[in-house]
């Protein structure tokens, strides 16, 4: 449905919406703010954002839908506890055996005929992806939900050497048809509401008369889709869980077009990140429970596909040939940290984004980047490098609503603490890309103050002072002090400090 | 495990509430006297060191917190009228000072750590006789108090003893609002819409107060009210329940 998506980095893609009727987000859109000279801009696309008062109303209202679904099927808090810890202990264990798990993975899929190729970076998977392609004269390409496909701009790459790269997710497709990125990253399309569709499907799809029926819209799409999929030369999808054992790809959807893609096509590729893989098939199980439950509230998808090989000589159907694409692109570098390693165990369920305060308020295009909200902020500086990302990583007042969430219990405001430090310190022996870049004479110069103040007790005692004896007259032209007074008073501090009273009057007797 | 019932404990100001709430501070060691307890405050203190930490610059954060626990020597329990602080002091000092030759007594300190309310209730069992009028509140989880330190009903619990306090819960009593410390001036756009939520659904309860265990969370729901000019007040809790029980 429009609106929603494959939880696939794959994600499930279909039939969750956050509201009973999946079209019917009334959201208003943001609009990408342009990437300024000096790099992307959190607070002003933010800002940007926050002034649409329709869109934060609607994010918010999909957001609340969202949560209230999630809690509906975690009753038990004791139950729900038991299965984060189960699903933690997974993914840690998966990580530490990391290595060991791909190389086995690599030999199962190649024993069950899944072709695997490893890229480091994006520029790489795109190059390899494209000369699978060409080799077997492919220029239609169609494609299931897949994370990793935004995080290499595969589309984009593809359209320009003139292959046709579409997208079978109806929130990406929806999304592709006006070229945007997607908004969440269960439910791409999530910004739009049912009337935007409706004109644009009436405008950019052929032949189609304008409706805003939510069924009718869903068929058009249908409709143009099903078409595609016969002609495509070949299909790509994200992976949601590789099975080391089995060499088996998990793609978790609600469309099916997860699996229209990966098995009418002649050619099925599938990309993953590096860090997908666990070692059994039970392995899945407890994920599979988590990230349904966590991302839409199901207790299950209406597809789990677990692909194993591509067609065997006696089948009627199925590709021809499966190829795996596992990618790195930074991975490998964030798994070499213990704590950000923590990073890594993420199952892309967007849980996080729908119990952000500051993701609900902004929604996810504000971001400039492919991940947005909480997880974004932690994945996007360690790709990106550090120091570029300087606003994403201090747009986050570390309430902790996204690690009390998270279904593997990623630590996400320790995480954005110890980015924090990275960005501005570039003396410690950890390989965070862009380490230090973020570092500035005055915050230095500030913080050095504040503690030259701070840890001598009568410097403080004296500023104490001036700040109760001169309360009235703080300058309100400071920088900071200009911030806060945007939508508050400033604060005015008492006419005796507490220590001071306590000098004078001695401690309170009862 | 709470401790057995100690006779004499620690109180740590913390900074906000020494500058901007020092009636709170006055309360919450009164509240702890009157349960029977002696009131200790050493000379000295500053603050917990949480802004530096929370922007990456341990050094500093460091430097300062070093000077802080060494003022609470003795093996007593140490209070904080602040979820935010007690979090800070708690759950990531031990992380602070990982890997410094002082980590152990940097942990041996963490363990001492409790937030007020939580000490009232859970180590104290005090019990609390309304002396107030019929009043109307409305109370603000703070985040840290939540998620870092584990608050769980402990102020309700208190308030929930005061026969003529009724207490009127937020329609979003977990949710953020929005302070955040540096947060609050680094992206004032999303902090001030936050901030603002939260003065709205408070106002929606119709209290003529809203009650919180942080400083920073106070100050800015407050600088928001006040703002708008809207006809509600913030208090810390300790202020509240030391105004509510005393006879004057
Ligand atoms: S960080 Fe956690 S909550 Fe967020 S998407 Fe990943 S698994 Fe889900």
């Amino acid at each position: 449905m429009p609106g929603e998506s494959d939880m696939n980095e794959g994600g499930p893609s279909g039939r969750f919406a956050p509201s009973a009727s999946p079209l019917v987000h009334p959201h208003g859109v943001t609009e990408r703010s342009p990437a300024t000279p000096s790099g992307p801009s959190f607070r002003a696309s933010a800002a940007k954002a926050l002034g649409d008062a329709q869109l934060r109303a609607n994010f918010r209202r999909a957001m609340d839908g969202l949560m209230t679904k999630r809690s509906a099927q975690f009753p038990d808090p004791g139950d729900l506890q038991a299965l984060r810890d189960l699903g933690t202990a997974v993914r840690t264990r998966s990580l530490l055996r990391l290595p060991e798990l791909l190389e086995q993975l690599e030999a199962s899929c190649t024993r069950n005929g899944i072709q695997v190729h490893w890229a480091e970076t994006c520029d790489q998977a795109n190059a390899l992806i494209l000369g699978l392609l060409k080799a077997r004269g492919a220029t239609r390409l169609v494609k299931g939900k897949s994370m990793v496909s935004e995080e290499m701009h595969l589309n984009a790459f593809l359209e320009s050497h003139g292959i046709e790269s579409l997208e079978s997710d109806l929130g990406e497709y929806i999304i592709q048809l006006d070229h945007e990125t997607p908004s969440h990253i269960i439910m791409p399309a999530i910004h739009k509401n049912k009337g935007q569709i409706a004109q644009q499907f009436s405008q950019k799809i052929k032949d189609a008369a304008y409706t805003e029926d939510v069924d009718e819209l869903t068929a058009l799409a249908r409709k143009v889709l099903r078409q595609k999929f016969l002609e495509a030369d070949a299909g790509l999808s994200g992976v949601n869980f590789a099975v080391a054992e089995t060499g088996t790809l998990c793609l978790v959807e609600n469309e099916g077009n997860g699996r229209m893609s990966t098995h009418v096509p002649p050619l099925h590729i599938a990309v993953m990140g590096l860090e997908k893989v666990v070692a059994r098939l039970e392995d899945v199980a407890p994920l599979y429970a988590l990230l349904t439950r966590s991302a839409t509230g199901q207790p299950a998808t209406t597809y789990l596909n677990l692909i194993s090989g591509p067609r065997a000589k006696d089948e009627m159907d199925g590709p021809r040939e499966i190829h795996l694409v596992i990618l790195d692109n930074g991975r490998s570098r964030i798994y070499g940290d213990p704590q950000l390693q923590a990073t890594l165990r993420c199952i892309r369920c967007g849980a996080c984004m729908n119990h952000c305060p500051v993701y609900t308020r902004v929604g996810g295009h504000a971001y400039e980047a492919v991940y947005p909200g909480p997880i974004g902020k932690i994945l996007t500086p360690q790709i990106e490098g550090v120091g570029l990302r300087h606003d994403l990583i201090h747009g986050s007042s570390l309430c902790g609503a996204c690690s009390e969430v998270c279904p593997v219990e990623i630590p996400i405001p320790d995480i954005l603490v110890r980015l924090r430090r990275e960005a501005t310190h570039a003396d410690a022996a950890s390989a965070v890309a862009g380490q230090g870049t973020g570092r500035t004479t005055s915050e230095d110069l500030a913080w050095r103050a504040w503690a030259a103040v701070l840890k001598r007790p009568r410097l403080y005692r004296l500023s104490a002072w001036f700040a109760t004896r001169f309360r009235q007259f703080i300058p309100g032209g400071l920088p900071l002090l200009k911030a806060w007074t945007l939508s508050r008073t400033t604060p005015l501090p008492a006419p005796r400090s507490l220590q001071e009273r306590i000098r004078k009057e001695g401690m309170p007797r009862v | 495990m709470p401790p057995a019932r100690p006779s004499r404990v620690y109180f740590y100001g913390t900074c906000l509430v020494d500058l901007f709430f020092p009636e709170a501070g006055l309360a919450g060691i009164q509240l702890l006297q009157r349960a029977g307890v002696e009131v200790v405050f050493p000379e000295g203190q500053t603050c917990c060191g949480q802004p530096a930490y929370n922007c990456g610059y341990f050094e500093e954060a460091r430097a300062v917190a070093r000077t802080q626990i060494a003022l609470f020597p003795e093996d007593l329990p140490v209070i904080l009228p602040s979820g935010s602080c007690a979090g800070m002091m708690k759950h990531h000092y031990p992380d602070l000072f990982r890997g410094q030759p002082d980590e152990a007594a940097a942990r041996a300190f963490a363990a001492r750590v409790y937030e007020l309310t939580q000490f009232l209730v859970d180590v104290l069992d005090v019990r609390l006789a309304d002396l107030g009028p019929p009043v109307k509140v409305t109370w603000h989880s703070s985040c840290h108090a939540l998620r870092d330190l584990g608050l769980k009903g402990q102020p309700q619990a208190l308030l929930g003893q005061l026969a003529n306090v009724e207490l009127a819960p937020l329609a979003r009593e977990r949710e953020c609002c929005g302070f955040g410390g540096t947060f609050s001036v680094r992206h004032p756009e999303i902090s001030g819409t936050m901030a603002c939520d939260k003065a709205a659904d408070a106002l929606a309860t119709e209290a003529s107060v809203v009650l919180s265990t942080d400083g920073g969370c106070l100050l800015n729901v407050k600088g928001v009210l006040e703002a708008q000019t809207a006809p509600m007040r913030v208090q810390h809790i300790a202020e509240f329940l030391w105004e509510r029980t005393h006879a004057r």
